[in-house]
């Protein structure tokens, strides 16, 4: 269960949040859409704990755990996973080798026993077949000479091996064709169980046609404007958001 | 006995910094009085026994630093070094001088069984006779200060007809052949440190590969500065005959001490027609503390000659330690087709100074050479990749590539890339990349996010960067190479 009280977020001096009250009970995947400057993305960093946001003020729980108080990597510990709008890169990191010594981190926390190299590639190579993706994935380095798709596509790999208890997509569909669109729904749907929550950012109503949300969150500057059923996205789909804000407003 | 180990105890656990090599070994020390005359290079010559022509050499050498100055173009600060106030000798007292392992004082074991030495070694200083201990992949020359104690494997080695012994050992032993190389890469004058070394080194290594030979394993070489006040001037001379094989490495370290230490070693290699050989550093001098006070000087000549035709040596080299490192390994490229490599990883953090790069001369017809430097800076410190590829008249067709790399953490640091290029041949290639880059907050958090604490998202990136070059060491060094690499990075990043 992923709990947000009265969230207010700023960048510098610029308040970006502005008291975000969202619950994502498990096994629930709720959809946030907005229009561009919403937040959005600001959501999706606070909850993992980048550092050029302060948090001015609220509360967010995650199973019971003060997610703010924790540093990026424990909150990666507790099973939050943030799939980056734009994956960064990381020249000469071979992909196999970051993605190991990533799952071990997390399994170190859980006092679970490290995968070697071996255990580890018979793991990784499942989950890549599993995704229709090329073996070779896991021996280029970081995200290094990806195409736009490709990135977002290692993004659905690591969180395929990760296993997050809480997905929090940024944009993941932006930018990619149907095919791509499909393979990232799918890695979502495949995790889905009574202890899995996610929550997607999305632009478009066409990647919840595959990834059907329970919640649709409407963030409009800096907070949350109305929540629905996945009607709502096919709703503002037609109508866009501009009517909605005026009326919130 | 336990009141040794308790103080090795004591000052391993005061150890703040990640500095895990800085104790000292209690041990009987030789000591040449401070300063340096002639009589103390007498005095150092027969000590080791010499020969008469060997005196002189180094007495031509002494007068000739005598009219050096200190070389004062590299991008390094430091005070007015005293050279009256060194030790130019110092020694672990023995009674006979070790002709075989079971000799070594205890002492002096225990403390390379505490440097990880992979003394298979272990056995054989246990007493056990080298030649029937099974596995065995590394044999290993050890200097203590100015002494050479312990050279393994050297009769499996004398086999096939390889000699690996302390350079002492062999200007009494191979007298001719000592004569015959040494000074003919790096000339007894060749720069004020060099000279210095010539005047006054006490040990280090010598190697000889005869003809068709591939050395059948690898040679090693562990440095460890151990007295105070006492500088280590170490001379090593490789030499591999026509299509002979070698691998070297060398390892060094030093306790953490709050004066600076001076360490101005010579290395000579001379490789003849199909020759190879593969000379690999990981160095780790005691840098000094986070504040910049101790730590050593390392002010190092080493140059190798590819004398025959195809020829080919390589330089590999993972320097984390010193306080300043001044160093340029460097190939003369004489041979026809013959192939010069530098690979280096210089990593500086905190106060640390490294002016470093290479030289690449081509001589030959169709010579090559490859340059591949990474710099990583953190703290205050500041790296400087100095190297220069020059191609003479007769270097028809010659080519040589570089690439060099800064990557600086954190803003207080500084990388500098200094290349020079002559080239007087039009048929010579010559190429140069360069980038400088920072870790970035992005790249931090990303791995962060995926559930790498921050030490570990360092080094992950670092060694990233390193890639090209790590992957030149010996496998056994590669691994040791990855973990140093983030133990000198510790606590750089907020």
């Amino acid at each position: 269960m992923l709990e947000i009280k009265g969230l207010t977020a700023s960048i510098g001096d610029k308040p970006i949040l502005k008291g975000v009250d969202l619950t994502v009970p498990p096994g629930e995947v709720h959809a946030i859409m907005g229009p561009n400057g919403a937040g959005k993305s600001t959501l999706g960093y606070v909850l993992s704990g980048r550092e050029d946001y302060t948090v001015t003020s609220g509360t967010v729980t995650f199973n019971g755990i003060d997610l703010l108080a924790l540093e990026p990597e424990q909150r990666a510990a507790t099973g939050a996973f943030l799939a980056f709008q734009a994956p960064v890169e990381l020249p000469g990191v071979n992909n196999a080798n970051f993605l190991r010594t990533a799952l071990n981190a997390i399994r170190r926390a859980h006092g679970e026993s490290e995968l070697d190299a071996v255990q580890f590639l018979k793991l990784a190579r499942a989950e890549t077949k599993r995704l229709h993706m090329p073996d070779d994935m896991l021996k280029r380095n970081v995200n290094v000479g990806f195409s736009g798709g490709e990135k977002k596509r290692n993004e659905v790999l690591q969180m395929a091996i990760l296993r997050p208890k809480l997905a929090i997509l940024d944009e993941t569909d932006s930018g990619l064709d149907i095919d791509a669109l499909k393979i990232v729904a799918d890695g979502v749907n495949a995790l889905r169980g009574p202890e899995f929550s996610a929550l997607v950012i999305t632009h478009h109503q066409r990647l919840l046609d595959y990834l059907v949300p329970h919640r649709v969150h409407v963030l409009a500057n800096g907070r949350i404007l109305r929540s629905g059923g996945p009607e709502l996205a096919k709703e503002l789909e037609k109508n866009g958001y501009a009517g909605m804000i005026a009326e919130a407003a | 006995m336990a009141a040794v180990t308790e103080t090795l105890d004591t000052v391993q656990s005061v150890t703040q910094s990640g500095y895990k090599w800085g104790f000292e070994t209690t041990i009987e020390m030789d000591f040449a009085p401070k300063g340096l005359n002639e009589d103390i290079i007498r005095l150092i010559s027969a000590r080791k026994e010499e020969p008469e022509w060997m005196l002189e050499w180094r007495l031509k050498a002494y007068a000739a630093w005598l009219k050096m100055e200190e070389p004062q173009w590299a991008r390094v600060d430091h005070p007015p070094i005293d050279y009256q106030d060194l030790h130019y000798y110092a020694a672990p007292k023995k009674k006979a001088g070790p002709k075989n392992l079971d000799e070594v004082d205890p002492e002096l074991l225990k403390m390379y069984e505490k440097l990880g030495i992979p003394l298979k070694e272990r056995a054989i200083l246990a007493g056990v006779d080298p030649d029937t201990v099974e596995n065995t992949q590394v044999a290993v020359d050890a200097v203590f200060d100015s002494v050479s104690v312990a050279t393994t494997f050297q009769a499996t080695l004398r086999k096939s007809g390889v000699i690996f012994c302390p350079i002492s050992e062999a200007i009494r032993e191979h007298p001719d052949l000592v004569k015959q190389y040494i000074g003919s890469v790096v000339p007894v004058a060749d720069n004020f440190f060099a000279a210095l070394n010539s005047a006054v080194f006490t040990d280090g290594s010598f190697v000889f590969i005869p003809k068709g030979v591939r050395c059948p394993m690898e040679l090693s070489t562990y440095f460890r500065i151990n007295a105070r006040n006492t500088g280590q001037f170490e001379r090593t001379l490789i030499i591999a005959e026509a299509g002979s094989q070698v691998s070297y490495l060398e390892g060094c370290t030093a306790p953490q001490r709050d004066e600076n230490q001076l360490h101005a070693a010579v290395v000579e290699l001379v490789a003849m027609d199909d020759a190879r050989i593969k000379y690999s550093t990981v160095q780790n001098w005691y840098p000094g503390d986070s504040n910049g006070k101790g730590g050593i000087y390392n002010f190092v000549t080493k140059r190798g000659a590819c004398r025959g035709d195809r020829s080919k040596i390589s330089w590999t080299q993972v320097e984390t330690g010193s306080a300043i490192t001044w160093k340029y390994p460097s190939c003369v490229l004489l041979g026809e087709d013959s192939v010069g490599e530098f690979y280096s990883v210089a990593v500086t953090n905190n106060h640390q100074q490294a002016d470093t790069g290479t030289k690449m001369i081509h001589v030959g017809k169709g010579s090559r050479s490859t340059i591949i430097s990474k710099g990583i800076s953190a703290g205050h410190s500041n790296n400087t990749y100095r190297g220069l590829v020059r191609m003479l008249p007769s270097a028809t067709n010659a080519r040589n590539f570089t690439q060099c790399d800064s990557l600086l953490i954190g803003d207080q640091c500084g990388a500098h890339t200094v290349p020079y290029i002559e080239s007087r041949n039009p048929t010579a290639k010559v190429e140069h990349e360069a980038t400088t880059s920072k870790i970035a907050d992005d790249q931090l958090f990303y791995c962060r996010q995926r559930g790498l604490s921050k030490e570990d998202a360092v080094g992950l990136i670092v060694n990233g960067f390193c890639k090209d070059v790590l992957k030149e060491l010996p496998m056994e060094f590669a691994v040791e190479a990855q973990k140093l690499l983030a133990v000198s990075l510790e606590g750089s990043v907020g």
